[in-house]
């Protein structure tokens, strides 16, 4: 059988079309170069529409003394010292130029009263510092640069007739393959998901944007987008991936019904009084005040609630710990037996609040409750756990250009790539770094094929991808891909989640490489128009990918840090802060090693306490000051 | 307390297709995006449905359920009565590709058509002031998930396959109303153009667009019938015209 | 060739719409209301009588302007003297009614209710419409519909002189002021209702301040506009309440005029 292939030749393939993608997209293009933007759902749809809360810039509009350095200063605490001081830099100084400039491509930001863009406090974030509109941040993120997009696509159109002639998008199309030639990126290979037709685009140059991987597990608050396509297929084409272990499971997602399983649930729930309870009516938060807390948190109910009015006098109530102490609490609560029958706790404002005020300090969680879950908040509890939420782990970049260390032509922006958040994201951090990465992805990948020569995709090379795609229907009597994604889904979740021990990582390792046969089996029923157990099929070899990096990743760091925690291994080390996990795939399996983290700079360590560097830090590395 | 559900889902493609019957079980509390799942996962594998969020916020799962366009993941198995037969198409106003999903490239390419946003000459990154109250009518536009329920339920399109062409459609109308009211905004003919390019004058503010807005946009009283009012000043308004001139001409304005 | 929901590109479903709720109700109340209404008015409008009774005046025969009006009821002169059209006096009321018509005929609420309940263009939301070829309103006689500014100005005048009208009623039918009737609260109301109608209408929204870009620039005209937009949301409502007060209003000066009710009179 041989299937007619479409081809296109573009200078740059930006896979993803998320904040991170459509950045990347206007700085290739804003540098003259031609351009295809590949996603997987429809143009506007990708994951970013999802983000609420804001996007951290140290604009300093809201308080004068915000600005880079203290911007820095707290990613680098909430990603406990293990981010890659660099993105970290480039990110804090460079988040408010790619604020403002969104402004001029039309959008409309909440504002002060002197007309700046307004920003809200958020966990971590020392200053008010989240530009923001409503909850619905990421929707005008990705909605301005989908707009500018399309203005950039008219100044083509006046000037060559055609609107596509410098970008075109290409919805709904999946990349099954980065294709290289002589060790650099030549092409990439992938089918519409209409049809089922292949497709072969020829490119020097590749931009991943792919985003998060939260679809491996059971709950999660991502999309089916989540897939770790991303990250895959840089394992696939040669690229690492740095510190797969570290994901961030958000304490309050919703956990019935399964309908809405995962969805989340704003920390201004807690913000605003929301107390934590298990089967039992006990108030368990109190149980799970980490000594170094003590004196910050009440340890008694009448002081925590005293809390709520006079918050100079009092500790505050543990509800309000960090994201992954309460998930951690959460978590033990319920496999202790005093969970819900669904798997969760009790989280009520219902007892604190009258019903007014519940509607109008959390108007669009009491909307989500009741719309999705009939649920009353204002006169029941609400029924939560955590939720996977975010990788912090993935593709090693450059910090300056992005591009993937290893395969010449390969760039990677956005939550796809890694580093940037060390072992724990804030709050609004990501939407600010996609922009800042993406840009620098696309300017970088241009300059890249501005300077190489074209390449040339070998007709072995799409031979050999095409045969990839076409082999699900070519089977008979194989495995069914829904069935194998839970079954992958119940060992991440039971074996690789919030809470770790060797035994469990270890049995996760070997189911998975059990898995990873049985995926090689699968079959697909029906043809190739819109069929979603043949799209399901590419996605959860991907998953499988990101399952085996995270286990293999996660059974070697022995310590707990941010989004990692051992039940073996309770305690942060600093020894382990010094070490990044690099994931490599040699075609079979995953393999992972140490590599050292790059030490910080003598002036940014300067910026910070040494007492609380102590913390983190061995006391050589103390000495040292950072490096010259 | 899991329920049988009596489903009729549209299944076909470009050439033909019908309602095919399916019995499925639903949960407490699901969304008819779920039992679509379950069908799909259970019975139909090869079921095509789009979707992203499950959480109303992407506006990828619109179809129709029981004739009313919805988005999938926003309707509660629970709102119909028990026993009751649910009937799932496709948008009714694009064309069919696959099952429950269509083509709404009809979107985009009136997207394209609309001037985008353009900013003073000038005017530098970090510079504008905007009070609250002048961005906060944009604002409710900007809220708009792109789902394409008002396109669909749109009659002058679903009901005239020839105005499409002339026609940009409810969606395109708030896009316009939100740069016509945009206090950046530079270009001044976008009400001159919505009437004779983008077919303002077609829609008889019937409401039907802003019955099906799951984000609640207002989009006739808010967007249509203002700009209509704003048309009416520069085209059709004869004192307004004088006015207008008289102004020009002695540099008022 | 089959257009709309059965042109060939769309899914093949040969249902107009596969609504199960009743969604003819809406159309047929809205039909039947304004047809009713329409043939007591134009009954009324040719009854040329019983819409004077001293101090009330019907809405509909106000202000009465011809020299056939009832003795006391013409507060702005009799302009037309009498006219006859094939040996008949013409009413008085048909001078004037035009231009409440126009006002509510050119109203986007009522455009959207008579389009729907009407024309079946659409009947409801997601039904097909049963024509063929639609335009909408660019052509003549629909691109008339954006004179509705004109009707509105018109309709403010109307406002003022019902109005004066229930003000006048706060006299007895010998003229004397400082007396209060059933009569006057039914006048008032309808003046009420008149004025919240016109308040509420999106042109004057438009006029007060929907025009502006920046409102932080004209704070007093940004207040008038959020004021209007409150009831702006309601006007459908006072749509229908005027419309049914002015019937109410007439209907009542009509029992009083032709003696059926007794004015009951408060003080
Ligand atoms: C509920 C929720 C709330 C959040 N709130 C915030 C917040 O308030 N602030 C904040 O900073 N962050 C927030 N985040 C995180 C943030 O939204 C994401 O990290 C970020 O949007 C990721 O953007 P991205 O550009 O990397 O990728 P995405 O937006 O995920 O886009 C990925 C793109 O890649 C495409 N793609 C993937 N695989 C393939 C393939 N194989 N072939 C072709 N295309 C492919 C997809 O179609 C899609 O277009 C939130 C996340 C969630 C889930
Ligand atoms: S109000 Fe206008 S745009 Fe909206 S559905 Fe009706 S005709 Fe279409
Ligand atoms: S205006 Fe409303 S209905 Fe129309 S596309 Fe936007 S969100 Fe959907
Ligand atoms: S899936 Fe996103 S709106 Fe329904
Ligand atoms: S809109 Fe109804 S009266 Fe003006």
């Amino acid at each position: 059988m041989t299937i007619e292939i479409e081809r296109h030749k573009y200078d740059i393939l930006v896979i993803g079309a998320g904040g991170a993608g459509l950045r990347a997209a206007v700085e290739a293009r804003e540098a003259g170069l031609r351009v295809a933007i590949i996603c997987k759902s429809l143009f506007g749809k990708a994951h970013t529409v999802m983000a609420e809360g804001g996007a951290a810039a140290s604009m300093g509009n809201v308080n004068e003394n915000d600005n880079w350095m203290v911007h820095f200063r707290d990613t680098m605490r909430g990603g406990k010292f293990l981010n890659h001081y660099r993105m970290a830099e480039l990110h804090a100084k460079e988040s408010p130029d790619r604020i403002w400039e969104l402004e001029m491509w039309g959008a409309l930001f909440d504002r002060t009263k002197e007309g700046k863009i307004s920003q809200r406090n958020f966990g971590g974030h020392e200053y008010p510092r989240l530009a923001h509109v409503g909850d619905r941040t990421g929707l005008e993120l990705i909605r301005t640069m989908q707009q500018r997009i399309v203005a950039l696509q008219q100044i083509d159109k006046a000037e060559t007739g055609n609107a596509e002639s410098n970008i075109k998008v290409f919805a709904e199309l999946t990349i099954t393959e980065i294709l290289k030639e002589g060790g650099k990126v030549s092409g990439a290979y992938g089918y519409w998901r209409e049809n089922g037709k292949e497709v072969l685009f020829e490119a020097p140059a590749i931009v991943l944007a792919t985003g998060g991987v939260g679809k491996t597990f059971k709950i999660t608050s991502n999309s089916w987008e989540g897939t770790g396509d991303g990250h895959a297929l840089a394992l696939k084409a040669g690229a690492n991936l740095v510190d797969m272990e570290f994901l961030q499971f958000h304490p309050t997602g919703m956990v019935w019904p399964p309908s809405v399983r995962g969805i989340l649930v704003t920390e201004s729930v807690r913000g605003e009084g929301g107390v934590l309870t298990n089967t039992n009516g006990e108030r368990f938060m109190f149980k799970y005040i980490p000594d170094v807390f003590k004196d910050k948190y009440a340890d008694n109910e009448a002081e925590a609630d005293r809390w709520y009015v006079d918050q100079d006098n009092n500790r505050r109530p543990p509800e309000l710990l960090p994201r992954d102490e309460v998930s951690r609490a959460i978590n033990s609560e319920v496999k202790a037996g005093r969970g819900t029958e669904h798997g969760g706790v009790f989280l009520d404002v219902s007892k604190r609040l009258s019903a007014e005020v519940i509607k109008k300090r959390l108007p669009s969680m009491w909307h989500q409750f009741y719309e999705l879950a009939g649920v009353d908040i204002t006169k029941e509890a609400m029924e939560v756990g955590p939720t996977c939420h975010y990788v912090m782990g993935g593709v090693e970049v450059e910090p300056d250009t992005a591009a993937a260390v290893g395969v010449p032509g390969l760039y990677a922006a956005g939550e796809c790539a890694g580093g940037m958040h060390g072992s724990n994201r804030l709050g609004g951090n990501s939407l600010t770094d996609l922009l800042v990465f993406g840009r620098r992805a696309g300017m970088a990948a241009a300059a890249y094929v501005k300077s190489a020569g074209t390449t040339q995709v070998s007709q072995s090379a799409v031979q050999a991808a095409s045969l990839r795609i076409q082999a699900p229907f070519t089977r008979t009597g194989g495995e069914n891909p829904y069935k194998l994604h839970q079954e992958l889904q119940e060992i991440t979740h039971n074996l690789v989640g919030i809470i770790r021990t060797k035994t469990e990582l270890d049995d996760a390792i070997v189911k998975i490489t059990e898995l990873r046969k049985r995926i090689a089996n699968i079959t697909v029923s029906g043809n190739r128009e819109f069929n979603p157990g043949f799209h399901l099929s590419f996605d959860l070899d991907n998953m499988l990918l990101i399952a085996e990096s995270t286990a293999k990743s996660a059974v070697l760091r022995e310590e707990s840090r941010g989004g990692h925690t051992r039940d073996d291994f309770p305690k942060m080390s600093t020894t382990w802060r010094q070490i990044n996990n690099i994931s490599s795939f040699d075609g079979t399996q995953v393999n992972v090693s140490q590599q050292p983290l790059p030490v910080l700079p003598k002036e940014l360590f300067d910026l910070f306490d040494p007492h609380e560097l102590e913390k983190y830090m061995t006391p050589e590395e103390l000495a040292k000051g950072g490096s010259n | 307390m899991a329920r049988k559900l009596n489903l009729r889902i549209w299944r076909g493609n470009k050439e033909s297709g019908a309602l095919q019957n399916v019995i499925v079980e639903a949960n407490e509390g699901e969304v008819v995006l779920d039992v679509i799942h379950r069908v799909q996962a259970e019975q139909l594998n090869d079921l095509a449905v789009r979707w992203n969020c499950k959480a109303g916020k992407c506006g990828s799962c619109s179809m129709e359920i029981n004739g009313k366009p919805r988005l999938a993941c926003m309707t509660q198995v629970s709102s119909f009565p028990e026993g009751e037969e649910i009937t799932i198409t496709p948008l009714r106003a694009f064309p069919v590709i696959k099952d429950l999903v269509t083509d709404v490239s009809f979107n985009y390419k009136k997207a394209m058509e609309i001037p985008s946003f353009q900013p003073p000459v000038g005017m530098k990154p970090g510079e504008p002031r905007m009070a609250q109250v002048d961005v906060e009518r944009s604002q409710e536009f900007r809220k708009c998930i792109e789902c394409f329920l008002c396109q669909d339920t749109c009659h002058v399109i679903r009901d005239h396959e020839e105005n499409k062409s002339s026609f940009a459609g409810p969606r395109f109308f708030i896009r316009i109303a939100e740069l016509d009211m945009h206090p950046l905004d530079i270009l001044r003919n976008r009400k001159k153009k919505a009437q004779e390019e983008h077919g303002l004058g077609m829609c008889n503010i019937t409401k039907c667009c802003t019955e099906v807005c799951p984000e609640h946009i207002r989009i006739t009283d808010n967007a249509i019938i203002p700009m209509k009012e704003r048309v009416v000043d520069e085209k059709y308004d004869p004192l307004r015209w004088l006015g207008s001139k008289i102004r020009k001409r002695e540099g008022i304005l | 060739m089959a257009t709309g929901v059965f042109s060939s590109t769309r899914a093949k479903i040969s249902e107009r719409t596969l609504r199960t709720d009743k969604w003819w109700i809406q159309p047929l109340i809205t039909f039947s209301v304004l047809v009713a209404f329409i043939i007591y008015a134009t009954l009324r409008a040719f009854e040329n009588g019983n819409y004077f009774a001293e101090p009330l005046i019907s809405p509909f025969y106000s202000p009465c302007l011809s020299a056939a009006c009832a003795q006391g009821s013409s507060l702005l002169g009799q302009p037309f003297g009498i006219v006859k059209l094939i040996g008949m006096t013409v009413s008085p009321a048909l001078f004037i009614l035009i231009f409440p018509l126009g006002f509510r005929m050119t109203c986007y609420y009522y455009r959207k209710a008579y389009y729907r309940s009407f024309w079946m263009s659409p009947p409801a939301c997601a039904v097909a419409e049963p024509h063929s070829k639609y335009t909408g309103e660019t052509r003549a006689p629909l691109i008339m519909q954006n004179a509705h500014r004109y009707f509105f100005y018109i309709g403010l005048v109307f406002n003022v002189l019902l109005t004066v009208d229930a003000v006048l009623a706060f006299r007895n039918p010998e003229k004397q002021w400082g007396h209060m009737s059933v009569g006057t609260l039914v006048l008032l109301a309808n003046a009420t209702f008149l004025w919240l109608y016109s308040a509420s209408c999106h042109t004057c929204r438009h006029t007060i301040g929907g025009r502006l870009r920046n409102f932080s620039k004209h704070p007093l005209r940004y207040k008038a506009w959020t004021v209007v937009s409150v009831l702006n949301h309601k006007h459908q409502n006072f749509a229908w309440i005027s419309l049914l007060g002015v019937a109410f209003a007439d209907f009542y000066v009509r029992q009083v005029a032709s003696g059926s009710f007794t004015n009951f009179y408060f003080f």
